[in-house]
């Protein structure tokens, strides 16, 4: 028998996250279809998006306008979509926004759900996801009517699968949360900030970038190679940059395609946050940093030197 | 009012972790109160010195050395303790049935915390499944708080600095963040003290949680290695520059 998952998509400003398609490409299965479960409103070219990775139908919740940034009525409205188009498995994104969401819907649903997976076995209902800090790899298995995955961004690489895609209308526009109300919806300046968990280049600072305005140097840095600047807890704890920055095992956890380390002596908490990486580089100047023996290329410098000649190499090259 | 805070006994973040079984790590390590809970306590502590008259109360479902976890956040200021003590792990929803079985049985929550994950299981859920069996409004990595009356306005860490604010009616559960406050780590007569005030233990079995259909088990577990062989960069600062341009170019093709 044909099963359904739905796949919850997010949208940035009305375009497709480029995250979305190794979500999508990971839920591809023998004896399945793939709905789209898509909350705003979008761009011409999504649906092709959607349809070029292997989406067959694109469910398009509408909200009430006043209720669309509010989180409860969100979920709720995903929890009637999911039981009216018969879904059996939900995937998402484990990104800041995932996080909030798919909780949400899972204790609705009393639905198993496992976060922050980097692989998932549809058939088995098996998921392997870090633990212990980032210590252990566990396979964990989900057991319930709708297992539910939270997907870590960046942790495969997305392959296309052409489809055509039908469009079904889910009104939700009587959905309204009285008791839960959205006083200020925060959005990101997305010409300045690139999300940390979802970049594909990261470039963080630690103990060595000696005060907060060194931290300058990484941006202009990161700017050319669009990416994220992040840091380590002690450059947080200095108060430097805030929280929010901070790579880690009390921080976020990142799996870019290179992760560049300036002046970060790599402890174990900050490699529960970063170990999965693809490439990681570490600028250094202490040659016996622990992050210069668990890296693919280190150069023992100064990186508040090394930084801007790399900046202006980028502006030039 | 009552402030019922959950916290978790997990393994020290710097911690050496070995695999028993194939799905169990070695307990013999050093556990404590995990870190997103310190700040949850933190919190607590702050909101019952401005309102006299609350009482705040720690819960943990554990073994019995968890009550080692219980006397830190009373160390912190919790008034006392509960311990569900079970020798078992249990998942999210498993743990968020046996907290509200406490809690109800305990007093009149006013306000629940938690920490907005564990650093073991990083499962990132128990305040949402509570939420939903007390049917209680959940926000999770609250960064600011303020209650006003008879409810909550909070600041939700999204990324980047960026936070949403929502408000919600007490009782509500929270997820603390990083973000919410520095802790204030207890002094010798913190400890003392935290020595003499009261924690009573509950056996997990004698709860009567019902058989619930939906599981999170774990199957195997795997130490996370890296098998990075690392090459050094060589030369002055411009040859290193310029190096670290080829490699993200030719070997990352970023550019």
């Amino acid at each position: 028998m044909m099963k359904n998952v739905g796949i919850i998509i997010e949208l940035d400003n009305k375009k497709i996250k480029e995250t979305n398609f190794a979500m999508i490409t990971m839920a591809r299965a023998k004896n399945t279809q793939l709905f789209a479960l898509v909350l705003d409103a979008y761009e011409s070219g999504v649906k092709e998006n959607l349809e070029s990775f292997g989406i067959s139908n694109i469910v398009e919740v509408v909200l009430a306008p006043d209720q669309q940034n509010n989180p409860v009525t969100r979920a709720k409205a995903l929890v009637n979509a999911i039981e009216e188009f018969n879904i059996s498995m939900v995937f998402g994104l484990s990104s800041a926004k995932g996080k909030d969401l798919l909780p949400r819907i899972a204790a609705q649903l009393y639905a198993p759900l496992a976060m922050d997976c980097v692989y998932v076995d549809i058939e088995q209902k098996q998921v392997k996801t870090s633990q212990y800090s980032g210590k252990t790899m566990a396979s964990v298995q989900l057991k319930g009517d709708i297992p539910m995955v939270g997907i870590r961004p960046n942790a495969i690489e997305p392959v296309k699968a052409q489809t055509a895609a039908r469009i079904l209308k889910f009104d939700s526009t009587h959905l309204v949360t009285d008791e839960f109300r959205v006083i200020k919806s925060g959005e990101l300046d997305k010409t300045t900030h690139i999300n940390l968990s979802e970049a594909e280049v990261i470039i963080a600072g630690g103990r060595g970038m000696k005060k907060s305005e060194n931290f300058t140097l990484l941006s202009q840095c990161a700017k050319k190679l669009n990416a994220a600047v992040g840091a380590s807890r002690v450059a947080v704890d200095s108060g430097w940059v805030p929280y929010s920055m901070q790579v880690g095992q009390t921080g976020e956890k990142v799996s870019p395609r290179v992760y560049i380390a300036c002046g970060i002596s790599g402890s174990i908490q900050h490699f529960a946050g970063m170990k999965t990486s693809g490439m990681v580089i570490a600028i250094n100047t202490d040659e016996n940093a622990a992050i210069l023996a668990n890296c693919d290329y280190y150069a023992v410098a100064d990186a508040l030197e090394i930084i801007p000649k790399l900046t202006n190499i980028l502006d030039n090259g | 009012m009552q402030i019922y805070i959950c916290v978790k006994h997990v393994p020290d973040s710097a911690a050496h972790i070995t695999i028993l079984d194939k799905n169990r790590i070695d307990e013999n390590i050093s556990f404590l109160l995990n870190p997103y809970d310190e700040h949850a306590v933190t919190e607590a502590v702050k909101i019952k010195n401005n309102h006299p008259g609350t009482e705040v109360v720690v819960v943990c479902l554990g073994n019995n050395e968890a009550e080692k976890t219980i006397r830190s956040a009373m160390a912190m200021g919790a008034d006392r303790g509960i311990l569900i003590a079970s020798d078992d792990n249990h998942d999210s929803l498993v743990t968020a049935f046996a907290l509200k079985s406490v809690i109800e049985q305990d007093g009149n929550p006013g306000l629940i915390f938690t920490g907005k994950e564990s650093i073991d299981a990083e499962g990132m859920q128990t305040m949402f499944r509570l939420g939903t069996l007390f049917d209680f409004p959940v926000a999770t990595n609250v960064v600011k708080l303020n209650i006003e009356s008879d409810k909550a306005v909070v600041d939700c860490e999204l990324s980047g600095g960026v936070s949403n604010v929502y408000q919600m009616p007490l009782p509500c559960i929270l997820g603390a963040g990083r973000g919410l406050n520095t802790p204030r780590y207890p002094t010798f007569p913190d400890v003392v003290k935290s020595k003499k005030k009261p924690v009573k233990t509950i056996d997990f079995n004698d709860l009567n949680i019902k058989e619930v259909t939906t599981k999170m088990s774990i199957v195997e577990l795997v130490p996370l290695k890296q098998n990075r062989e690392p090459k050094e960069i060589k030369g002055d600062a411009d040859g290193i520059a310029n190096e670290l341009f080829r490699i993200l170019k030719q070997e990352a093709k970023l550019i």
